[in-house]
């Protein structure tokens, strides 16, 4: 028998974390860059979203949320920044930060539990975007915290398959 | 104008100012080859791809000029990464150019394929997989423009042959907005607020001490330096990196710092309350066990590199600028440390009573090392440059030979890259063929690259090589020595194989041998007296010579072991 894949703390962030919004050259292998940077430090990513930015095909953002604990921020900022296709670093303390993730999930039913997986799928705040023979799948836009409880409260049910986009911010108006 | 890629990539290395070449051709690289004859510029054909990649370094050093060197995909472009790392750890500007296979057998294991970009992102500055023809010049000016300005280092570009092969039209980026590299933007302000700071640190402060490093040479700042320091009449010492930055002889200078430091220079760091670190990076070669290291001392960092800042040692002030303009900066406000008097009574007791010194050489030899470098150094041209390898004999001769001017110590510092000598050597020839240019080498190190004595005897490039042949790997010997009991593992070399004087004739050079203190001076006048071809010399040394200070790995600074004869004397 195969033990248990180990899937990691997936649901508690880091406590001294922080957020690197990063502008990038879009160009091949710059992840890779910062990747390896991260991995040669011993730095920690606990989460990374990557997306072209604002409507340039010429930049891309990355958000990467880092665990503070793993090495000084100061450090991971200053190499970072050495990245020849690195454009712009913003850091952004978790408390003055706007946080959103995505986390879709499927959830198989059947008519013994229906009433629980809906219940469960109202009450955490997501919404229903497929409806399956025997599954749903479901959404939620929110904050990380969000998507943690969510995660969380279908842990009860079975072969849930559950995904979650690592998370993008702005920094909070005034 | 319509040209070939690799025509392109040519006229572009000479837009650069190229003057010269180290490499070796293959399959991939090969169109690069065939407009390379019609070029004015040199091509130093190289025995291994290594030599060319570390004579692209010495030839950096010794001009502060980029080098560059070029081999062909696969196997090419891997030999040439010991190089590409070592220039990353000592910030030495070089522009590596790679073949690759064509565009559209990347990724598919073809023959020579290897991810030379992927195997280099570490350590290369920067690296570029040119995509086509037409991207050629902005590659080779932007790699350019990346290994000089900030803090230098190696940048590689990776050229598939189809892109060599295929048709561009001229062109040459202007300015440097064409570079097209918005995330690099290496021109600083020098903070004002953060001179001010610095300025009041050392008007306070009673024991300061200039920290010098490698940053110093690569901003062109001894003259900075020099003013600086007779103005403030600070104490000065200089790294591994550094030497040649501060003279030798000036009487402000205690030499260099560090594992095998002078005794003077590692204790007065200890005891400073102000160090003025400029252009150094707090390696641990330096700082021993860093908890101990200079524990009452205030710091003022100046770096190019913000990400250096409070890496490992927590700075007071940090300076972010080139080391030059820092020093006129902190030299214009006037900077001046309290009355230095008993400070410098109390390091010129230390010089007292620690001086470096060796034991007595016995005429019939064994030779001792450190007498061999004082004997070539004693009758050398001025201005002669020295290469070293890595290894106890690179010790000695940082220790031994006295440096009176920039550029004129070529050494692999932060890597440690034994081989590094010899094709160093050679680079630096080529670049001040008008200089001496002397190799001390350990018999280790020459083991691993003397196979470009070939190219130098070749190409007509007359260096001086002396062996320091103590028949061992020798730094590592000593470690055992002193650290596993003499208990030597691995570690023995023989003297006699192979023999380098047949070895350096067989390569087309002179080759001579010296046993006894007579021999030793009677050889070095013959090399001084051959400039036409490479010379080889085999100092026989003596195998249980150690170098001294030293502070044992992960030691503190304050437990600096002196020459044996020095111990037991009070401290
Ligand atoms: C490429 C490489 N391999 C191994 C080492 C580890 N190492 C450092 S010094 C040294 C011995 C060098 O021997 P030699 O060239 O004879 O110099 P010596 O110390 O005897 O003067 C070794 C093996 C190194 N620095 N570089
Ligand atoms: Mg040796």
């Amino acid at each position: 028998m195969s033990p248990e894949p180990y899937l990691g703390d997936t649901t508690r962030t880091p406590i001294r974390h922080h957020i690197l919004s990063v502008l990038v050259e879009n160009k091949p292998g710059v992840l890779a860059r910062i990747a390896g940077l991260f991995a040669r430090r011993g730095f920690n990513i606990y989460s990374l979203a990557v997306a072209p930015a604002e409507s340039h095909a010429r930049f891309s953002r990355v958000t990467i949320v880092v665990d503070a604990e793993s090495a000084p921020l100061e450090q991971i900022v200053g190499q970072l920044d050495k990245l020849v296709n690195v454009v712009a670093i913003t850091d952004l303390a978790p408390r003055d930060a706007l946080e959103r993730e995505l986390l879709i999930a499927s959830v198989p039913v059947d008519d013994d539990n229906r009433l629980t997986v809906l219940d469960t799928i109202t009450h955490g705040g997501a919404s229903i975007v497929d409806v399956g023979a025997t599954s749903v799948t479901v959404m939620l836009a929110g904050t990380p915290d969000a998507c943690d409880e969510l995660e969380r409260s279908l842990e009860k049910f079975s072969d849930v398959e559950l995904h979650r986009t690592g998370r993008v911010a702005l920094p909070r108006l005034g | 104008m319509q040209l070939t890629g690799a025509q392109a990539l040519i006229k572009s290395l000479e837009q650069e100012g190229v003057d010269t070449i180290f490499g070796l051709p293959g399959g991939a690289i090969l169109p690069v080859y065939d407009p390379l004859l019609d070029s004015t510029i040199r091509h130093i054909l190289v025995r291994h791809e290594q030599g060319a990649g570390h004579m692209a370094e010495g030839y950096a050093l010794a001009t502060g000029r980029p080098g560059v060197a070029m081999v062909t995909s696969g196997p090419g472009a891997t030999n040439i990464v010991t190089p590409i790392g070592n220039a990353h750890m000592d910030s030495t500007p070089l522009v590596v150019i790679t073949g690759q296979v064509a565009t559209a057998a990347i990724g598919t294991d073809a023959f020579q394929e290897c991810d030379i970009t992927g195997i280099t992102m570490g350590i290369t500055k920067h690296n570029f997989l040119v995509q086509s023809a037409q991207e050629i010049p902005r590659a080779v000016a932007a790699a350019f423009h990346l290994a000089t300005t900030g803090r230098p280092g190696p940048v590689l570009i990776d050229v598939p042959k189809d892109v060599t092969q295929s048709m561009m039209d001229w062109w040459y980026p202007a300015t440097v907005e064409e570079y097209d590299l918005p995330g690099y933007r290496p021109d600083l302000e020098l903070d004002n607020g953060a001179v001010e700071r610095a300025v009041a640190l050392i008007n306070e402060s009673e024991r300061p001490l200039l920290y010098v490093g490698g940053g110093t040479l690569k901003s062109n700042a001894t003259h900075e330096l020099l003013a600086f320091a007779e103005r403030t009449g600070m104490p000065v010492v200089t790294t591994l990196m550094a030497r040649g930055s501060f003279p030798d002889s000036h009487e402000q200078h205690l030499g260099m710092p560090g594992m095998h430091g002078m005794y003077t220079a590692v204790t007065a760091i200890q005891k400073s309350d102000l160090l003025i670190s400029l252009g150094a990076r707090f390696d641990d070669r330096v700082t021993g066990k860093i908890s101990a290291f200079a524990p009452e001392a205030k710091i003022i960092h100046v770096d190019i590199d913000k990400a250096e800042f409070n890496k490992v040692r927590q700075a007071d002030v940090a300076i972010q600028s080139n080391v030059a303009s820092a020093l006129v900066a902190l030299d214009a406000a006037r900077a001046t440390p309290r009355n230095l008097d008993v400070w410098w009574k109390t390091i010129n007791a230390w010089r007292d009573q620690y001086p470096l010194v060796y034991d007595e050489p016995e005429s019939e030899g064994p030779l001792r090392p450190q007498h061999v470098i004082e004997a070539i150094a004693a009758t050398a041209a001025p201005g002669t440059i020295v290469a070293s390898g890595v290894g106890q004999h690179q010790m000695w001769a940082s220790q031994h030979w006295k440096f009176d001017e920039p550029r004129t110590w070529i050494n692999s510092g932060g890597a440690g890259t034994m081989g590094f000598g010899v094709p160093a050597a050679i680079g630096a020839k080529v670049g001040r063929p008008d200089r001496t240019v002397w190799c001390i080498d350990g018999d280790g190190c020459f083991q691993m690259t003397a196979q470009e004595l070939v190219t130098a005897r070749s190409e007509g490039i007359p260096i001086k090589v002396a062996i320091l042949n103590n028949a061992y790997l020798g730094m590592v010997r000593q470690w055992q020595e002193m650290f596993y009991e003499e208990r030597y593992s691995e570690v023995y070399l023989s003297a006699d194989l192979p023999d380098y004087v047949k070895w350096a004739e067989a390569m087309g050079c002179v080759g001579l041998r010296a046993r006894t203190v007579k021999e030793m001076h009677e050889v070095i006048e013959q090399a001084n007296a051959i400039n036409d071809v490479p010379v080889v010399i085999d100092f026989r040394t003596d195998a249980s010579e150690k170098v001294f200070p030293m502070v044992a790995s992960g030691a503190s600074n304050d437990d600096i072991m002196v020459h044996p004869s020095q111990r037991g004397a009070s401290r």
